[in-house]
C-alpha cells in the first residue's frame, strides 16, 4: 500500500477513494488524533500549542507568520511521509480550518517539489466531471505499487 | 489509515444513499454487538473505539450500499469539548462547512463509482473555452457606445 498525501488535507471524498482503491490516505484527521491523544502540554480550546510553530520551522522560515508554521507542524510531517499525492484545486471551501491561503500554497508547493507522483484535479460539479474525477483517481491509484 | 499509538480510532460514516438511512447504519452497528461507541448524526454516524472493532463495524455498514456510503477518519472523538456544539453554545462545529460541501458532491461521486463498477467507458468532456480578451473588449465597447 502506498501512502498518499491528500489536499484538501481533511477531504472526505479523497480519503474514502484512496482507502477504497487499496492505499493509505495521509490526512489531517490522523495527525489531529495523534495530537489530542498524546500526553503532553495541551491548550484547549486551541489545538496548536506554543511548541508547534517551533516544529514548523522545519518547513517555513522564522519570519513566516506563526499561523503558517503552526499548521505546517501538522501538515509537514504528512508530506515527509508521502509516497504519492492527490491535489484537488479550486476548492471554494478552503476556509475554516483549511483557510490559510499561504499554508495551502506552501503545502501544494512542498508536495509538488518532493518528486513523488502527483495527480492534480479540480472538484467535480456535474455527473460527467464526477465520472472523470473518479476514473482519473482510480487510474492514478492503480499505477501506484500495492506492496 | 495508519494505526494510532493509543489503539483507538474515530470514523465518520457519511450516508448518501437512496436505500440506506442513518438509522439503518446505526442499527447495523447496534446489532454487531461489538463494544464501541456510536453517535447518530444528520449525515450518518460517528463510530469510535478500538481500531480493529471500528474497522470491522464500518466495513459492515459500508456493505449496505458500498458506492453510496463514504468513510473518513475523525481526529476528535464524539462529544469532545473542543468540538461538541453542546459546550460551545450551538452553531456549526469547526469543519462542518467543508463536510457539508463535500456531502453535496457525494451523489455525483456515488454515481461515478457505480459507472466504474459497471465498466462504463469515460466520455470526453467538452469544457467551455475561456473568453478571449478581444471578444471581451468588443462587448465592453458595444456597451459603452449604446
Amino acid at each position: 500500500m502506498t501512502k498518499v498525501f491528500i489536499y484538501p488535507t481533511n477531504s472526505l471524498i479523497l480519503s474514502d477513494l484512496i482507502e477504497r482503491f487499496g492505499h493509505t490516505p495521509l490526512a489531517m484527521m490522523g495527525q489531529v488524533h495523534e495530537k489530542i491523544t498524546t500526553i503532553g502540554i495541551d491548550s484547549p480550546p486551541l489545538n496548536i500549542t506554543p511548541e508547534d510553530p517551533k516544529h514548523g520551522l522545519k518547513y517555513a522560515a522564522v519570519e513566516v507568520p506563526a499561523g503558517v508554521r503552526g499548521r505546517m507542524a501538522l501538515v509537514g510531517p504528512l508530506i515527509d511521509e508521502a509516497e504519492a499525492a492527490i491535489i484537488v484545486d479550486d476548492a471554494a471551501i478552503s476556509f475554516g480550518c483549511m483557510g490559510c491561503a499561504r499554508t495551502n500554497e506552501l503545502t501544494k508547493f512542498l508536495a509538488r517539489d518532493k518528486g513523488i507522483p502527483v495527480l492534480e484535479l479540480v472538484y467535480p460539479y456535474s455527473d460527467a466531471e464526477g465520472k472523470e474525477f473518479v476514473y482519473k483517481i482510480s487510474d492514478f491509484l492503480k499505477s501506484l505499487p500495492k506492496e | 489509515m495508519s494505526a494510532h499509538e493509543d489503539g483507538t480510532i474515530t470514523k465518520l460514516v457519511v450516508i448518501s444513499s437512496d436505500s440506506v438511512l442513518p438509522i439503518d447504519a446505526a442499527l447495523e452497528v447496534y446489532e454487531s454487538e461489538i463494544e464501541i461507541t456510536i453517535k447518530e448524526t444528520c449525515f450518518g454516524t460517528m463510530v469510535t473505539g478500538p481500531e480493529d472493532a471500528v474497522n470491522k463495524v464500518v466495513e459492515k455498514v459500508v456493505a449496505l450500499d458500498k458506492n453510496h456510503i463514504f468513510v473518513k477518519e475523525r481526529g476528535f472523538p464524539p462529544g469532545d469539548d473542543r468540538r461538541c456544539r453542546a459546550g460551545r453554545g450551538g452553531g456549526p462545529r469547526p469543519g462542518f462547512h467543508f463536510l457539508r460541501n463535500e456531502i453535496g458532491m457525494l451523489p455525483i461521486i456515488g454515481k461515478a463509482l457505480d459507472d466504474y463498477d459497471n465498466n462504463v467507458p469515460l466520455e470526453k468532456i467538452v469544457r467551455p473555452e475561456k473568453l478571449k480578451v478581444s471578444i471581451l473588449k468588443d462587448i465592453i465597447e458595444s456597451e459603452l457606445t449604446r
